[in-house]
């Protein structure tokens, strides 16, 4: 070992890129060239996550902030009809221009005091040594579902919160855009539907096993739930499934699962023997795994409504609400 | 390095890999220097799939056992039809607006969704 990691140069090359990316996104004059530079800088920062050993940010930072957001990016862009609206960029101003320097320099001073101080146990060893007891055999899915759970079910109720408001929002508009949907939008109904038939079921699979492999590997039910919701968004872009009226209970339900599962279960654990959220380790597997499933299809719902933009209403009307 | 003995499906493995960078360098060199949208999504698409492929080549000639060379078949195929897609999708963006990109930003907003997550990878 000469002392240089051979894979040095690469990282240095992505720490360049990383920044390269990121001002290029702000300096970009076009909005979808924006969106289209968003999505590559979260490809390259889920590459970091993986240089970092952390293949769980990664597979969520893939799935999640380049994926379905790059969708929601292009979904919105498709909203904002109309000229374009950035305006001119003024002259800098000084006293911005001083707090970005300060503000970069003392997170760069930060950056490197934590890299080279010696390094505190922290709580990976706690972990390390109750990891038996927390009925999953990863640490990640231990953490997220078991040690903090009360963090994790907070992110649900996150999610679902964003759907309600977008639902809610969208009622109050006077005229909607139509949603993007159905392949005649692009003219390629053969090609869309031929990709979908393959990718779809595909997908589905990929899904339930990053669900399952949440429990001793890399996965979980966020990366699970985004990849899911990826299906709901290509079933509607290929114009397979089209959002109804009628649609909007279940859409309701399977919205709400994942939080009232989770609730559910803490309530059950808190009045029964222990602790809200402290399985007994016999059955947290099993409940970890429920909680998991349903917070998955939760999320797969959710994001893909997020991606519809609005309330599924009957045909009348949305075409009265169209400009 | 001269002095250490390299294994020959690591020398394999690598040659194939830097095959396939010289593929995508083309590809990119023609999306950057061809005059039209369709001549430089021709480029583009073409270089990248067979330059993917070699790289998927020769990560699995040095990866050796047989489910990780199957892993990598897949991703190739996943990434082949995820980009087939996205090149017909902006093939037939760019044949509504007359064969050539739009310049102006209003009527890009009419762009396909091409940016859906892609599957499988």
């Amino acid at each position: 070992m000469s002392g240089i990691d051979p894979m040095l140069p690469f990282d240095v090359a992505l720490a360049l890129a990383l920044v390269a990316l990121s001002w290029a996104v702000l300096a970009a004059a076009d909005r979808f060239a924006m969106v289209v530079l968003f999505i590559v800088l979260g490809l390259m920062v889920a590459l970091a996550w993986v240089r970092l050993g952390a293949p769980d940010v990664a597979l969520a930072e893939a799935a999640i902030g380049a994926g379905v957001t790059g969708a929601l990016l292009l979904a919105t862009l498709r909203h904002l009809r109309g000229p374009e609206a950035a305006p001119a960029p003024g002259p800098v101003r000084w006293s911005v221009a001083a707090l970005v320097a300060g503000v970069t320099v003392a997170l760069g001073a930060v950056v490197v005091a934590v890299a080279t101080a010696p390094r505190p146990e922290g709580l990976a060893g706690p972990v390390r040594d109750n990891l038996p007891a927390s009925g999953v055999e990863h640490a990640v899915t231990a953490v997220l579902l078991n040690f903090r759970a009360h963090d994790t079910l907070m992110e649900v109720v996150v999610l679902l919160i964003a759907v309600i408001v977008v639902w809610a929002v969208d009622r109050g508009l006077a005229a909607a855009h139509d949603p993007a949907a159905g392949p005649e939008a692009d003219g390629l109904g053969p090609v869309q539907a031929g990709y979908a038939r393959l990718a779809l079921p595909a997908a589905v699979v990929l899904g339930i096993y990053l669900l399952w492999a949440g429990a001793h590997a890399p996965g979980g039910a966020f990366q699970a739930g985004a990849v899911l919701s990826a299906v709901g968004i290509m079933a509607v872009l290929a114009g397979r499934w089209r959002p109804e009226a009628h649609h909007r209970a279940w859409a309701r339900a399977v919205f709400g699962l994942g939080a009232a599962v989770f609730v559910l279960v803490a309530l059950g654990v808190g009045l029964g023997p222990g602790v809200a959220y402290e399985y007994p380790p016999h059955l947290a597997k099993p409940l970890i795994l429920a909680i998991e499933a349903a917070v998955t299809l939760s999320i797969a719902a959710t994001l893909a409504a997020l991606f519809f933009g609005r309330e599924p209403a009957p045909v009348s009307r949305s075409r009265g609400r169209r400009p | 390095m001269s002095a250490i003995p390299i294994p020959a499906s690591e020398a394999a493995g690598l040659a194939l890999m830097a095959l396939g960078a010289v593929f995508f360098v083309a590809g990119t060199v023609g999306m950057l220097r061809f005059p039209c949208a369709v001549s430089r999504l021709h480029a583009l698409t073409k270089a990248d799939t067979m330059g993917l492929g070699l790289v998927v080549l020769g990560a699995a000639v040095m990866a050796g056992t047989g489910g990780a060379a199957l892993r990598l078949a897949l991703i190739w195929i996943c990434v082949a039809l995820a980009g087939a897609l996205g090149a017909q999708l902006i093939a037939a963006f760019v044949r509504r607006h007359g064969g050539q990109w739009p310049e102006t930003e209003a009527s890009a907003t009419e762009m396909p969704d091409t940016g859906t997550p892609e599957v499988g990878q």
